[in-house]
């Protein structure tokens, strides 16, 4: 299996991240070297075995629903890059 | 001083030889004349440093003190730690000053230990050499013309070179042990969910672990006693009771069973850092340990299982870096989808978007049976190889990484090449198990050579007693770089 030009175009865009032409070919050889080494799982017969996510196989542990954060705006939007009156700012996505 | 362990600098705090202002200005003047050579800090903050240190010595007149109270200890640039700078290597994050304090971090503040400043990482701690960062590589104090290893090489070198009493790492694959190993150090990654991951910068969430890097094994005790613990605030926090980490460390090694994995001692490894592993072995059959020769056959698939899990979930994870909230934001734009974009493509570097696109695409619709949940299934199967190892021997020993530290650029542009690297200890993260590194010889150049200790789950009390007992009888972990 190799990923086409247009399928690492496509991985881009979904991953939100603006390419050059030239950038996409390279990392079109690059994934195709990585899926290459990657394709070794491939053959391996995983029927019945259950998918491990977690080596303790424990259930979420849950809380009651109730406020437990204080308002810290203030200081969470020091760091933002563009802030006005306590708002995000973001280019305009409604016309 | 520099030279002293955790235990010694304790007790000379305690003993009013020393005050803790007096002890992290040291560390302090001898990073402002060493890290020039070695880039192993990111951000160095002394006025806040000191003001912890003055604070430490108020403690020391109250009586209320810890074993850490009063050290200077290196943090991780992956911790977020309030007021300080917290880049995570990436110039992401370049302007990213913390408004709060990971878990990790406020257990230290809480021991009153020291943070003397942040180390340098590989970006998103994506790497084996730290030659992803965004503010340069770190250079390996025994040959500075050499890799520290990665991700956590900032630490690594920092504590090799005596820059620090004793540092913090993270390990996803390897990162905590490889660069210990490369750098002549001892390094522990705990048991999956023992040290929270709140407030850690998360590269794969069902792999990422922090864990202590230190000059020895006594003091890597010392480490996790404060680092370890259950917090709520991660939902993978395992809740157990309170251990003490150091209460074996005395323990004789008579009959311990120690497993050969036959696959880590096969071709790949180079024959310097079999020789050094080898000797090291003969050490510990001499101090009583037996050897068992066991097999982990799923474990030659770890390298390609990784390498889908792990960028699975730093897609995921990644996508929060979207020029909004916090970090960098693309000077020029035009839409919010040319926002993201561009923001994105400028502020993460190489490495970082390659494994952003792998995740990316084996997550993507008609992909994931074949990739994420197939690399979910091996990872059971490689972590039942282990379980049935653990039938027959207590810890499990190899080499931490095939080579010495090699050259700065030598593994280049073929990024499989430098995967290959991690290739004995990311079996150990895919089974949430703990594993380390201790410095056991030297092979090519000059350069150290690792060894690898796996335990069994939650067996880290024994893992350092099993590295301390070869560091009573061997000297490798006190030797230093000459800077």
């Amino acid at each position: 299996m190799s990923l086409s030009l247009a399928d690492v175009e496509k991985v881009a865009r979904l991953a939100r991240l603006a390419m050059n032409d030239q950038e996409l070919q390279a990392a079109q050889a690059q994934l195709n070297n990585i899926f290459g080494l990657i394709a070794e799982m491939q053959a391996v017969d995983t029927k019945g075995v259950e998918p491990m996510s977690h080596s303790q196989d424990l259930a979420q542990r849950l809380r009651e629903d109730v406020v437990t954060e204080p308002n810290q705006r203030e200081a969470f939007q020091a760091v933002a890059p563009q802030v006005e009156q306590g708002l995000y700012l973001v280019p305009q996505v409604i016309e | 001083m520099i030279h002293s362990s955790l235990t010694q600098l304790g007790a000379a705090l305690r003993a009013k030889k020393i005050s803790s202002v007096e002890l992290t200005q040291s560390y302090l003047d001898r990073i402002a004349q060493l890290n020039p050579k070695l880039n192993a800090f990111i951000t160095l903050n002394p006025e806040m440093s000191l003001a912890q240190a003055r604070e430490a010595d108020t403690r020391f007149a109250s009586g209320k003190v810890g074993a850490l109270t009063g050290i200077p200890i290196a943090q991780k640039d992956i911790f977020c730690a309030k007021g300080w700078l917290t880049t995570c290597g990436s110039k992401m994050l370049h302007n990213f000053v913390s408004p709060y304090d990971a878990h990790v971090i406020s257990q230290f503040n809480n021991a009153g230990a020291i943070n003397l400043g942040k180390t340098n990482m590989d970006e998103f701690a994506m790497g084996s050499s730290n030659e992803t960062s965004h503010y340069g590589a770190v250079k390996n104090p025994w040959d500075t013309t050499r890799v520290p290893g990665g991700s956590s090489g900032g630490t690594a070198a920092a504590v090799a070179a005596r820059l620090c009493a004793a540092a913090t790492g993270t390990d996803t694959g390897g990162s905590i042990r490889q660069p210990a190993a490369l750098c002549g150090i001892s390094g522990l990654k705990p048991t999956y969910g023992v040290c929270s991951r709140y407030g850690m910068i998360a590269f794969a969430s069902s792999l990422d672990q922090a864990g202590p890097m230190g000059r020895s094994a006594e003091d890597l005790a010392l480490m996790l006693n404060v680092m370890a613990g259950f917090d709520e605030r991660d939902s993978t926090s395992l809740q157990r009771d309170k251990e003490d980490y150091a209460r074996d460390l005395n323990k004789p090694l008579t009959g311990l069973r120690i497993g050969l994995p036959k696959e880590f001692f096969a071709e790949g490894m180079g024959a310097d850092v079999a020789k050094a592993v080898e000797a090291a072995l003969a050490e510990y059959k001499k101090l009583g340990a037996v050897i068992v020769d066991i097999s982990l056959p799923n474990s030659k698939l770890s390298v390609p299982v990784y390498y889908v899990l792990a960028p699975a979930e730093a897609s995921s994870n990644l996508s929060r870096f979207d020029g909004v909230r916090y970090g960098y934001r693309a000077p020029e734009y035009g839409d919010l989808a040319d926002m993201y974009e561009k923001s994105r493509a400028q502020g993460f570097g190489a490495e970082v978007k390659r494994r952003i696109m792998i995740g990316t695409y084996v997550l993507s619709h008609g992909y994931y049976d074949a990739y994420y949940l197939q690399a979910q299934k091996i990872r059971r199967l490689i972590a039942q190889d282990f379980t049935e190892a653990y039938k027959h021997c207590d810890v499990i020993m190899g080499p931490t990484s095939p080579s010495t530290a090699f050259k700065l650029g030598e593994k280049g542009d073929d990024p499989v090449q430098m995967y290959l690297s991690d290739i004995y200890t990311i079996a150990v993260n895919l089974a949430g198990l703990p594993g380390m590194s201790i410095p056991c010889g030297f092979g090519a150049n000059d350069m150290p050579v690792g060894l690898q200790i796996i335990g069994n789950y939650f067996d880290e009390a024994r893992m350092l007693n099993v590295a301390h007992q070869f560091q009573l009888a061997t000297d490798w972990h006190s030797r230093t770089p000459n800077l």
